[in-house]
């Protein structure tokens, strides 16, 4: 199979960037992308140019690592996947692919293809957690949650931190990464008592980190390849309007 | 080198809580003037340094990661091990210990064991209040199921995420002490090397892999959380970048490396399709509670899987061990599968896969029960391999995983170079010579969030008395220093091979003569093939642009240099050790029937190796069971 790869080279956060084009044989049909990528740097080795930095880690689809944009889409041509679970036999022979960074303000591009997403870390330093101290815990089934609520909270706690949601934004928007992490602590008994505050430190921190807001279009739960549902934004700005009358 | 594991006195349930009446404590006053480093931040990582946060040291944490919720605890699938006997099935700590200290083959120690028994239950008690959501009865209640190689209901699971979920939790009890001030994190470095003045630890010298600068950390005490090195196999189940540099390094310094050859190799992954395969997919082994696993009885039968009727289908598991059937313990799984595989009643493209269908459990419990069960895993191998695995069986494989040797460590999990500690993976304690499913996150869990948080003031509190060592001491110059040659040297090759290429040679080597069996002959050819890797690499691999930047071949070659290194000290100690036991199957050592023998009369020891350049010292640690007699295992 023999593709040509469209790629976004860019030295460093303070240089300019460019696509350039890179035509590459040899590659299956079973092949991940990522290790598509990974034989067309093994050409690029050989031919003394410097490799095509891209990130990924755990190759299964859970460490979040690997989102790039592919022709256009979050993780590529699939709704809810991770790059490292498209593959080539997705693509036909001869096709032209074009592969960008995540585009936002709140992720800066450090190298070709890797971006900064330590605002997410930041979102979670102002309230994604709950406050016990080791040893601090009662029995686990002294309080009991009932399963409809561990659903719940399991279904916005499956957020893998990736950033497809922002990138697949029109706004650049982190509300569905920000509303989940809030839903899943919140849902729970144990998260309650830090609802309000977490709420709003959160959100504050959202916006100070440049994300834009909601755009409506649903691009995010499209793309998420937790599928994390839209509705988990409708229901953090009802926990911010509580907290904010209440709080 | 006397190897002294620090056992408490006393009963076996009475030595943790001994160890803790006499250990030395630090004046809350002095712990903010002791700092500490924390390389990794997964379960045994982030539950450390967030700990030792709460406890008041000032701590700096370290992950190669851009976030230290990548770390690989995060793909740990099926769930983790309590002894609570919720389920009132016969569980207790004892039992718990038992099994685990079997499933291992007794080749571990009685003591460190126990304990990782006796902490199970509060650490769901501890995880359920950080928010983790586990699975819960309608009523409110948690969960359990049963899980690889236990016959009783001891894992607690969160969906098909637990890792998930208990790193996430860990990762934001370690962002709520950034927030307050007594965490510094470090992302995006990358630990290159150890730092030793008079004999103790006391830094570190780091790669910030977005400029390429080298760095100098100093502490009074170093804790490596750096996991598991089983990409010395190139394709295994770790993520891409897990490494064993750090350990490494520390072993070239001084700290001893035990039962190296110990690998797990996991029964349920997804096997090869290609020779440009980068790794291998675990589907989580509690797929093995309700799917069962089978070949054609025929090795020629070319029919799809669903038409093969059912006298025609060998159920080897439940054929050969009746009593554990499918459940069998990883280890004997595996070595099942290859057997069949190797008999050439493997299936799948390239024959090297098994069945698991869940057919009858379908059946059984109906469709929304499994979805409700195993709902994304089966949607992950949809992915994956474009299959429906609820209306024809998945095709697994067995793959390189978990790797029960590492740094050796006292009972205090201390290294022998003073200051030094290992957590999690990438200690050897606990597991034996086979880690039981569902132990991983536990033992990285509690090594992380309990253990060391206790054990680390009898050190740092003599240390008090010393005066602090910075980095501008001569040591880190030294060390710094030699870090920086290497990595010219490495540069400078401008070979004609990639880092990958050599990679994939040492990966067929190991997988082929030190994984699921070994035997002296291959182990030999191993060792010099190896060397011959080796000598290839420094003299052909080729790296492109400089250190002072952003390089991923460079970090690749860097981490493949230890791997080649490693590789050689496995097969040595595979080589050295003339028995089968867990994971290590030497071919000379079976059974009529296949099964492995053990010789407890000349191998119950820990191998702990000592480096020197021109070849690895041998030290032995003698496992005394003074509370259990060890037995024959059978899963029969």
């Amino acid at each position: 199979m023999k593709v040509t790869f469209r790629i976004w080279r860019q030295e460093n956060s303070k240089s300019k960037g460019r696509f350039k084009e890179y035509e590459t044989e040899g590659l299956n049909e079973d092949m991940s992308f990522l290790e598509a990528l990974d034989h067309l740097n093994e050409q690029l080795v050989l031919q003394g140019e410097e490799v095509i930095a891209f990130e990924y880690d755990c190759r299964e689809g859970i460490c979040g690592q690997c989102g790039v944009f592919i022709d256009g889409r979050a993780h590529g041509p699939h709704r809810n996947i991770t790059t490292c679970q498209l593959h080539m036999r997705s693509f036909k022979d001869g096709d032209v692919i074009t592969v960008e960074p995540w585009r936002a303000t709140a992720f800066p591009v450090l190298k070709d293809l890797v971006v900064d997403r330590s605002a997410f870390d930041r979102i979670i330093e102002q309230g994604g957690f709950i406050t016990a101290k080791t040893g601090t815990a009662p029995e686990a089934n002294a309080i009991p949650i009932g399963k409809e609520i561990a659903d719940k909270a399991m279904d916005a706690a499956a957020c893998i931190g990736c950033g497809a949601c922002v990138a697949a934004c029109k706004n650049a928007s982190a509300m569905l990464f920000t509303s989940a992490k809030i839903n899943h602590l919140n849902a729970l008994p144990q998260g309650k008592p830090e609802a309000y505050s977490r709420t709003k430190d959160m959100v504050a921190q959202m916006s100070l980190e440049g994300f834009g807001n909601c755009s409506f279009t649903g691009a995010c739960e499209v793309e998420c390849p937790e599928g994390i549902s839209i509705s988990n934004i409708s229901e953090m700005n009802s926990w911010f309007l509580k907290a904010k009358l209440f709080g | 080198m006397l190897l002294d594991a620090k056992i408490p006195e006393g009963k076996l349930e009475d030595k943790w809580r001994n160890y803790q009446i006499n250990s030395q404590l630090v004046n809350p006053a002095n712990k903010k003037k002791l700092n500490v480093i924390v390389v990794g931040s997964g379960l045994s990582g982030a539950g450390a340094a967030a700990t030792l946060a709460e406890l008041g040291y000032d701590v700096q944490c370290f992950c190669y990661q851009d976030s230290a919720r990548r770390a690989h605890s995060v793909a740990a699938q099926g769930g983790i091990n309590a002894a609570k006997n919720y389920q009132h099935d016969g569980d207790s700590v004892w039992r718990m210990f038992f099994d685990t200290l079997k499933g291992g083959d007794f080749r571990s120690r009685e003591a460190n064991t126990y304990r990782l028994a006796e902490l199970s239950a509060p650490l769901i008690d501890h995880f359920t209040q950080q928010g983790v959501p586990f699975a819960r009865e309608y009523g409110g209640v948690l969960v359990n199921r049963s899980f690889g190689g236990v016959q009783v209901q001891r894992t607690f699971y969160a969906r098909g995420q637990t890792g998930q979920q208990l790193l996430l939790a860990a990762y934001s009890q370690l962002y709520k002490m950034i927030r307050a001030k007594k965490v510094r994190m470090h992302t995006r470095t990358e630990m290159l090397d150890l730092v030793v003045v008079d004999g103790k630890a006391k830094g570190i010298i780091a790669r910030n892999l977005v400029t390429g600068a080298i760095e100098r950390y100093a502490a009074d005490a170093i804790v490596l959380a750096t996991g598991g090195y089983s990409r010395v196999f190139r394709l295994s189940t770790l993520a891409i970048g897990c490494n064993g540099s750090a350990i490494w390094k520390a072993h070239k310094r001084g700290a001893l490396f035990a039962a190296p050859s110990f690998t797990q190799i996991h029964p349920t992954a997804l096997p090869q399709s290609s020779e440009a395969q980068s790794k291998l997919t675990l589907m989580s082994e509690s797929l093995r509670n309700d799917g069962r696993i089978w070949v054609p009885k025929d090795k020629n039968d070319n029919r799809k899987a669903n038409d093969i009727p059912e006298e025609e289908r060998d159920y080897y598991l439940e054929r050969r061990y009746p009593s554990f059937g499918n459940l069998a313990p990883r280890d004997i799984a595996s070595r099942a599968a290859k057997e069949r595989i190797d008999a050439g009643h493997g299936v799948g493209r390239l024959k090297n896969a098994v069945y698991l269908d869940f057919k009858h459990a379908i059946e059984r419990l109906g469709l929304e029960t499994i979805q409700d069960r195993y709902g994304n895993l089966f949607s992950m191998y949809k992915k994956i391999t474009g299959v429906d695995a609820y209306k024809e069986p998945m095709q697994i494989s067995p793959a390189a995983h978990f790797s029960m040797g590492g740094l050796w460590v006292d009972y205090e999990l201390m290294t022998t170079i003073p200051g030094l500690y290992a957590v999690g993976e990438c200690n050897f304690s606990d597991h034996g010579a086979n880690r039981l499913g569902a132990n991983s996150l536990l033992q990285a869990s509690v090594d992380g969030y309990f253990i060391l948080p206790n054990t680390i003031n009898n050190y740092l509190a003599s240390e008090m008395k010393t005066p602090g060592i910075s980095s501008d001491h001569p040591a880190f110059e030294e060390v710094e220093e030699e870090v920086k040659e290497y990595i010219e040297r490495l540069l400078s090759i401008n070979g004609t091979k990639t880092v990958d290429y050599f990679h994939r040679e040492l990966g067929k080597v190991m997988w082929q003569e030190c994984a699921m069996s070994r035997n002296s002959e291959g182990l030999k050819k191993a060792l010099s093939r190896i060397e011959e890797i080796k000598e290839d690499f420094w003299q052909e691999v080729r790296i492109n642009g400089s250190a002072s930047q952003m390089n991923p071949e460079l970090e690749k070659a860097l981490r493949l240099a230890d791997f080649i290194e490693l590789g050689i000290l496995m097969c040595t100690d595979a080589l050295q050790r003339e028995e089968s036991c867990g994971a290590h199957f030497r071919e000379e050592y079976q059974t009529s029937e296949g099964e492995a023998v053990r010789k407890d009369a000349d191998y119950a020891y820990v191998s702990a190796w000592e480096y020197h350049s021109e070849g690895f010292k041998l030290h032995k640690e003698v496992l005394e069971f003074e509370f259990v007699k060890p037995t024959v295992r059978s899963y029969k």
